[in-house]
């Protein structure tokens, strides 16, 4: 018989199997394909620009058009597409569908009327073709600006996308600090999730509630402690290399005139759908 | 033993505590000359680490002095910054956990992090990282996160990580901890390469085989932090009652058909006795 597992547990294995599945991304990452070819910065300057595209663009062909060009890209970039939809799609209803669903009715955007929903002689309920098109941009523009802010996280490794945000002025020690954070919280999570498996061993039956809270929040602070320690430790091991405060970095990106090629042929796309 | 060289390290009666409460050395006083190969050896708890660590500069004890090439080794001297930069570059410390040192998002930037902070221009940066991944035969691992390396890979990227620093003296702490045996003797024939080539070896350990190998001279710390013995590898390690004494071997008992008896788990000598 399996134990069954607390909120606390469940969580960790969560975020730990969240986690996991970065690692799988940056296997994407490390793919050959069109975009994991591209510098990373030029990469970020055109997604940057195509993410503007889509919230500036009046018409809501122009956006399906955008969304293609994303499934495109993803493509050639060796995405699997089903897990590239889903990833996007499935939580949309969720998030901007909750969002978006209000602007529908009259009472909200007022129009000429669909679907009418309730009708009073004080009161009018429906479903306008105003409102209808308001939510449809608004859940397009959100899908497509996720689809490619995913997209360029899938196409490139955490590192270098850090390394490539630099161009956005982000200073080198935030970049050096989010690389870090990112490093241990994988570490972390293993032991956070060492102690319980180390707890359950050890374990035969039921807990008591009250006794299993005074065991997580043990847990809690001994890992508090640990990582503690570990802060200490890595700052001691960063000032024996010669740290002394101001991060240094180095970015090996090299411009090729395919880069180029992308850029120019980007920007003018995402000019272009502002226009029209 | 004495030194006929001029020393690069010399400390004279130090003590150091953790927060004024926990005491890690007694009264330490110890020099070292250039090109030796030395060990700290101690049982767990003895202070070998808190001594590496001051040796690196990292901690400053309340009582003694420090010297090192011949400055005094305080935290007011490592506020010039010239100072700080030219003992930083000549001196490299391996911590026993490399979860530790590998702090960067890529093996190829934990290698170019020290070059990088000593303001190395890129090209000498790029060519110093090279150079340690060749040497180490760790080139495949050039994009790899070090937190999803196996421990000897670990270690290597550690030890790659210093040796682009070109660092006059190596600190290395408990170096042969956790390593499968074949990650283990390709450490140690390093450590003797590394002497071999003019390099200052400060290894701290317990690990008796390990020594046999890698110092020439030792210092041995007691349980109760003080050191209580030096010499040359001979004279220590056929010091039966010392190592015993301070806890690093054992008497192991054992029988011989109807004979039963015990000796130091460790003999430098055959192990001859009558049979009946």
């Amino acid at each position: 018989m399996r134990a069954r597992r607390g909120f606390i547990e469940r969580s960790i294995a969560d975020i730990t199997a969240t986690l996991e599945k970065a690692i799988f991304s940056e296997e994407l990452a490390r793919k050959e394909g069109l975009l994991q070819n591209l510098d990373p910065r030029m990469k970020v300057i055109t997604f940057l620009a195509l993410l503007l595209a889509v919230s500036l663009s009046q018409g809501l062909l122009i956006i399906v058009a955008l969304y293609f060009l994303t499934l495109l890209l993803a493509w050639r970039s060796r995405i699997p597409l089903g897990f590239f939809i889903k990833r996007v799609w499935l939580f949309m209803p969720f998030f901007t569908g909750m969002v978006a669903l209000p602007a529908l009715f009259n009472i909200f955007t007022p129009g000429e009327p669909i679907v009418t929903l309730w009708q009073t002689e004080r009161f009018h309920l429906a479903i306008t073709i105003q409102g209808l098109r308001t939510a449809t941009f608004l859940v397009l523009r959100v899908g497509v600006s996720v689809s490619l802010a995913l997209l360029s996280v899938l196409t490139t490794p955490w590192a270098t996308l850090l390394k490539a945000l630099h161009i956005l002025r982000l200073p080198q020690v935030f970049i050096l600090i989010l690389g870090m954070a990112y490093r241990y919280a994988f570490l972390l999570l293993h032991t956070a999730n060492s102690m319980f498996l180390a707890r359950q061993s050890r374990t035969v039956g039921q807990m008591p509630g009250g006794e299993n809270r005074r065991w997580i929040a043990a847990s809690a602070s001994t890992l508090l402690a640990k990582s503690y320690h570990l802060s200490q430790e890595v700052y001691l091991a960063m000032l024996s290399r010669g740290f002394r405060g101001e991060a240094q970095m180095l970015d090996t990106f090299r411009l090729k005139p395919s880069d180029w090629l992308w850029g120019a042929t980007l920007l003018a796309l995402a000019l272009l759908a502002v226009l029209m | 033993m004495k030194m006929r060289k001029e020393p690069i390290f010399e400390l004279e009666r130090v003590s150091f505590t953790y927060d004024g409460k926990v005491t890690a050395l007694r009264e330490v006083s110890l020099a070292v000359a250039a090109r030796e190969k030395i060990a700290l050896l101690g049982a767990n708890g003895s202070g070998k680490s808190t001594l590496l660590m001051i040796l690196a500069g990292l901690y400053f004890p309340a009582l003694g002095q420090v010297r090192a090439f011949g400055n005094a080794l305080t935290e007011e001297a490592f506020k010039d910054e010239s100072f700080a930069f030219s003992f930083r570059r000549k001196v490299g410390l391996l911590f026993q956990d490399p979860d530790v040192q590998l702090f960067s998002p890529t093996v190829w930037d934990e290698v170019a992090f020290a070059p990088l902070q000593l303001g190395l221009d890129q090209e000498e940066v790029v060519s110093r990282v090279e150079e340690a991944l060749r040497l180490l035969r760790i080139e495949s691992l050039r994009d790899r996160a070090p937190h999803r390396l196996s421990e000897g890979e670990k270690k290597k990227v550690a030890i790659a990580s210093i040796l682009s620093l070109h660092p006059e003296v190596w600190l290395l702490d408990e170096p042969t901890a956790g390593l499968d045996p074949r990650t283990e003797s390709w450490f140690l024939d390093f450590i003797c390469q590394l002497n071999e080539v003019g390099h200052t070896v400060i290894t701290a350990t317990h690990d008796l085989d390990a020594v046999d190998l890698i110092a020439d001279r030792i210092y041995v710390l007691s349980e109760e932090n003080r050191l209580i013995a030096q010499g040359t590898r001979q004279e220590i390690l056929s010091d039966r009652e010392l190592l015993l004494r301070c806890n690093l071997t054992h008497e192991h008992r054992h029988r011989h058909e109807r004979l039963e008896h015990a000796h130091p788990h460790r003999h430098p000598e055959r192990h001859i006795h009558p049979h009946e």
